[in-house]
């Protein structure tokens, strides 16, 4: 009896001995879904997270920044590398709030990108709407494919 | 002065949607902030990708729905090289404990940002009765 006793007590939070495994099992479950979910591959862990595509003539970016002013943006293209930076503001309500649930993050961020090939920075566009960052970055004239005629 | 953290990345929280979907795709909870002052709650949500036309608020027996859509961004042309987020409709609830004036509920969608303004009921003033001497 001394033993069911000690080892009921919520103190050594120990309630049964499957816990562990339900967590253990969660977490495996998580990590299934990580690594082969929907074709997601495994981010780069630098905010913010980017959609990269192309096309024969261009690359695009996409990146979701609400709450970031096209002022606040830094967008620099050199090469074959796009560097994005830039800070999301959260400005401060009056005084007398009191929040109830606060999950949006400000800060600053800094993300470089590479593609597989050199981008003419002359001609680069980009575009901030609702929140969506969208640069399109056309292709160095000698990276594009050519079509090769076969005679 | 203070210097500016540096954003962590948060992946997007997908949701098991509330009700059966009429069009497919994954349904993602908005970050939202919440706060009040003695006149009005204000909630902040962020949902990048969404137009104005496209949010629905809905209130009603005192649950705040807010659904955003979310067009499809990628035109069929291009080839993904990196994809590492997906974009869906926004669906969030919340239950209001506070009695709203319903007539003067404010949205504001701005760079992806809702913004909107609940003004509490304003309390009953109390009246003071005059007794008339016959």
């Amino acid at each position: 009896m001394l033993i069911r006793r000690v080892f009921n007590t919520p103190n050594w939070g120990f309630r049964s001995p499957f816990d562990e495994f339900d967590r253990l099992q969660r977490q495996m479950d998580l990590l299934g879904n990580r690594l082969l979910g929907r074709g997601l591959e495994r981010d780069a862990g630098v905010f913010p997270l980017v959609n990269l595509s192309e096309d024969s003539d261009n690359y695009y970016v996409r990146a979701e920044l609400p709450g970031v002013k096209a002022d606040d943006i830094d967008i620099q293209a050199t090469g074959n590398t796009v560097s994005l930076k830039g800070e999301r503001k959260i400005p401060i309500e009056n005084d007398g709030a009191k929040y109830h649930r606060r999950e949006r993050e400000a800060g600053s961020f800094s993300r470089m990108i590479s593609l597989s090939n050199d981008v003419d920075q002359e001609k680069v566009d980009a575009s901030l709407v609702d929140g969506i960052l969208k640069v399109v970055l056309p292709k160095a004239e000698k990276a594009k494919p050519k079509q090769i005629t076969v005679k | 002065m203070s210097e500016s953290k540096d954003i962590q990345v948060k992946d997007k929280q997908e949701v098991a949607s509330p009700a059966e979907q009429t069009k497919p795709g994954p349904v993602f909870s908005p970050d939202v902030d919440i706060f009040e002052n003695e006149k009005e709650i204000v909630l902040l949500a962020d949902m990048p990708g969404v137009k104005a036309d496209d949010l629905n608020i809905d209130l009603r027996d005192d649950t705040l729905t807010l659904i955003g859509e979310v067009p499809g961004d990628a035109d069929e042309d291009e080839e993904g090289i990196v994809t590492e987020y997906q974009t869906g409709r926004y669906v969030r609830q919340f239950s209001l404990s506070e009695v709203v004036d319903q007539e003067k509920i404010d949205a504001k969608l701005e760079d992806g940002v809702l913004r909107l303004t609940l003004p509490k009921v304003e309390k009953a003033t109390p009246r003071k009765i005059t007794i008339k001497t016959a």
